[in-house]
């Protein structure tokens, strides 16, 4: 197992590089520059500023340069919130963006399961329509729409639930994480319909009915194991992708997570910001899908045995 | 007094299709200690009756139409569902088909043997763990289970097909059931392999004096072990009686022709090979696969030796039939000489000129020479390419045909495979397993080859059709004057059909010569018992092998 971990940790390097290089390379050929601003500013400033960013030398020496400080885990410093290294920003809106996308995720795997496992017991029934019908709408909902909407049904128009914030007032952290966690929970409850009902055609389960087991023994020890590992290999694509597509949400509901820096570093053509975050999220992204194929092997006793004796 | 009496079943499925028959009208009964053996062909219904008596069938389609059956008394069809937990638990147990499929990869048999004591509806009957093990262990030893202490936390991957239908056989007796249904338990499984566990459920169903009823198409593998036999056909019983009056008093036309059709002897016809003239010489051939996963020093483990130093001339004209259990490497060593598998070392010669070495372009006018047909005709052919299409590929390719006629040139092949020329416009799936096979080997000598490699050609067809198809083989090789390599598991099939056979065993050739001087005399251990694992459709001799063991 170790052995294949290293492997793939080997993998992710030249990776890394190219995502690092073509990003680099993007960003500096995107018209404009971090100083350029509406307001006239004097060439002489524009010209210090540079310097002082070595904006000033060939872009493929600022490359240089930028991969050896990445290389010891500097990041540089930031353009626009001056006095402030991209590894601080990082810092700051990691944890509340971590807890985020977590929260989101036990949202997501909780009904997500529950809805398609549910699903696959009764197929073509309402048990199966119903959830199905559900997932298909929280497929096509963006969180953009979502998260208005259950600001008004759950914020105002009942007045349960906080409208904005995080961790400021109890249960401000609910709508942001069902909104974060709808799409979600409707691929994941796909994805384990068709597990599920993969499993339950199998000869292995019509041989524990005829053991005479209960139907609930059936489902919970016999098939559930097989059927979510489609949900497994999807945890680490999924849990990058909630990561990374919190800013939405973190928008909306006015969280001070790492996704709003990130849109900001956009606009702002802030090139540290954008190239340390991209980095750090193509690196938890590799991080996480390493993580959900290792889960996957080890649920599998067969290919457990293989990666073992391999060793 | 009999301890499950079925009467009228009728199972139907409701398909988008129309209504199924499945099991129309079904009548028998079993008795304490007595073996009922149903026989019948794929879609006879045979599976479909037991299934039905433990609710083990998807519902829908399938809907029970009437009948009863009862088991002691009670009927199966109309119980309750905690009632036919009960039955399941306590009463009637099943040995599935596929030991590879029908135990769950993801828990350690351990786990699957105990789980209906442990887990039992009844509570003054549920085990502890422990109990349950030692239980488990006793029965795991009392099958043939080396180790049973050891292996009862091993997964069922760890264990070859003939162990895991040991392991089956165990689960099924655990809870001391009074029948045990056993539908197909040895199909899965290599002769040798067969015998031992018709031998194995014999001893165990008479030490515990068990009613078994027990399913299958093989008329061989019922002749030793049945009391009584139950002949079915498209869902409905076309003869029942005792075992010796069905085997060698039938009246009925359809046992008759079951019983006909088992390939039963040696090869009428003469051996068509003149001269000495070799057409294929393979000279210390090795096919190797690295294992992917395996990376140990020890180059043994480093690869599978599938085609393990063989060399072996097929003379032109003859038909040389390949046996071996599964994972002898007889089909790769089919593929290796037809340089359809990437070879490690040794030479593949045909019609004096060395194949092996050439680039698949080289290949291409030797390919028009040598075929193959497939042994899966279901997975064989492309589903989206119509008879005619299948058919005129490789004349068109191999610019056999032109245009102008090729419609004539594939009508002439199917009538040469037996089809009707109207059925040319149509798709694989709309037609049966023998007529498949029929437009594979269609396919295999539209090039109008010299040799043809046939990989268990026969092995996924009822018996019945297996026959036509094995005639069909034989009139072709006649007709076309083609030389065959005959691959197959099956000896009975490989003696009606070859002139002369290799034994392969392990990537090895254990044995070869004539095929009757071979059946008269064999001189290998291992050819020995493999000829003597083949089951006969002659219930005395079966009899009295059994009891000989």
């Amino acid at each position: 197992m170790y052995r294949f971990a290293f492997g793939r940790l080997l993998q992710a390097i030249p990776v890394l590089l190219v995502v690092i290089t073509v990003t680099f390379f993007l960003v500096h050929s995107a018209p404009g520059g971090p100083f350029s601003a509406d307001k006239a500013v004097p060439p002489e400033v524009i010209k210090a500023l540079e310097e002082q960013y070595n904006l000033n030398q060939p872009v493929w020496q600022q490359y240089v340069s930028y991969l050896g400080d990445v290389l010891q885990g500097d990041f540089g410093p930031s353009f626009k919130y001056s006095g402030r290294t991209v590894n601080e920003l990082i810092a700051a809106g990691l944890p509340v963006t971590a807890e985020l996308a977590l929260y989101a995720m036990l949202v997501a795997l909780g009904v997500g399961i529950t809805a398609g496992v549910g699903a696959a017991m009764r197929p073509n029934t309402l048990q199966d329509y119903l959830p199905m019908t559900g997932a298909m709408i929280g497929i096509c909902m963006p969180s953009f729409l979502l998260g208005p909407l259950l600001v008004l049904i759950f914020g105002i128009h009942l007045d349960w639930l906080p409208v904005s914030g995080w961790g400021d007032i109890p249960g401000d952290k609910i709508l942001p994480s069902i909104t974060l966690g709808t799409g979600y929970a409707a691929y994941i409850a796909r994805l384990s319909r068709g597990g599920m009902l993969e499993v339950l055609s199998q000869d292995y389960i019509r041989t524990a009915r005829a053991k005479g087991l209960s139907e609930r023994l059936i489902i919970v020890k016999h098939a559930l194991r097989g059927g979510l590992i489609p949900v497994v290999a999807f945890l680490g694509p999924a849990f990058a992708g909630l990561l990374a597509g919190s800013f939405v949400v973190e928008t909306i509901f006015q969280i001070p997570g790492m996704g709003r820096f990130y849109v900001q570093a956009a606009f702002n053509r802030d090139y540290t910001l954008i190239l340390g975050m991209t980095i750090f999220l193509s690196t938890l992204i590799i991080l996480f899908n390493l993580l959900s194929d290792m889960l996957a092997i080890w649920l599998n006793p067969k290919l457990r045995h293989e990666i073992q004796g391999a060793k | 007094m009999a301890i499950l009496e079925v009467d009228g079943l009728k199972v139907y499925f409701h398909t988008r299709n129309g209504v199924v028959k499945a099991v129309d009208d079904v009548s028998f009964s079993v008795d304490s200690g007595e073996t009922l053996a149903i026989v019948g062909e794929s879609g006879s219904g045979k599976s479909v009756t037991c299934y039905s008596l433990l609710d083990l069938l998807p519902k829908p389609p399938a809907k029970i139409e009437g009948g009863t059956a009862l088991f002691n008394g009670k009927d199966l069809l109309t119980c309750s569902a905690a009632e036919m937990r009960q039955h399941r638990c306590n009463d009637i147990a099943v040995i599935f088909q596929d030991p590879m499929t029908s135990l769950n990869p993801y828990l350690t048999i351990g786990e699957q043997l105990i789980e209906p004591l442990i887990y039992h509806p009844n509570k003054d009957q549920v085990k502890s763990r422990p109990e349950a093990k030692s239980k488990a262990v006793a029965l795991l030893d009392e099958v043939g289970i080396i180790d049973p202490e050891v292996r009862f936390d091993c997964y069922p991957h760890e264990f070859s097909g003939g162990m895991r239908q040991r392991v089956m056989i165990a689960m099924a007796l655990i809870t001391e059931p009074k029948l045990l249904i056993c539908d197909e338990p040895t199909t899965a499984l290599d002769v040798t392999i067969q015998a031992q566990i018709l031998e194995l459920i014999k001893k165990l169903q008479e030490s515990r004096n068990v009613a078994v009823i027990f399913i299958s198409h093989d008329l061989g593998v019922v002749a030793g072990i049945a009391d009584k036999v139950l002949v079915m056909c498209d869902g409905t019983v076309r003869e029942a009686g005792d075992t010796d009056s069905i085997f060698y008093n039938t009246q009925n036309d359809y046992t008759k022709k079951l019983l006909a059709a088992i390939p039963e002897g040696a090869k009428t016809l003469p051996n068509r090979a003149t001269g000495n003239e070799s057409l294929v010489e393979v000279n210390n051939l090795k096919t190797y696969f690295k294992n992917q996963l395996n990376t140990s020093k020890d180059s043994d483990k480093r690869f599978i030796k599938a085609v393990d130093g063989i060399s072996l001339t097929i003379t032109r004209g003859e038909i040389l039939g390949l046996v071996g259990e599964s994972g002898s490497g007889k089909s790769t060593l089919g593929r290796s000489i037809l340089q359809l598998a990437p070879t490690t070392s040794g030479s593949v010669k045909f019609a004096g000129e060395t194949l092996t070495g050439l680039t698949p372009n080289q290949l291409v006018p030797w390919r028009r020479k040598m075929q193959m047909i497939f042994q899966d005709p279901y997975a064989s052919l492309n589903p989206r390419m119509t008879v005619f299409e299948t058919l005129s590929e490789p004349l068109l390719y191999h610019g056999i045909a032109n245009k102008h006629n090729i419609a004539s040139q594939v009508r002439q092949l199917m009538d040469d495979v037996g089809l009707s020329q109207a059925q040319v416009r149509k798709y694989p799936h709309e037609f049966s397993g023998g007529q498949r096979q029929r437009i594979a080997i269609g396919r295999a000598i539209a090039t109008k080859p010299e040799f043809i490699i046939a990989d268990e050609p026969v092995s996924a067809l009822d018996v019945t059709i297996q026959a036509q198809i094995l005639d069909l083989i034989l009139d072709l090789v006649e007709r076309h004057n083609l030389t065959m390599m005959f691959i197959s598991h099956d000896l009975s099939v490989v003696r009606y059909i070859s002139d002369r056979v290799v034994i392969m065993n392990k990537g090895v050739i254990v044995e070869q010569g004539e095929t009757e001087a071979l059946w008269d005399s064999p001189k290998q251990a291992y050819t020995k018992d493999l000829l003597a694992a083949i089951p006969r459709a002659d219930p005395r001799s079966e009899r009295a092998r059994i009891n000989n063991r």
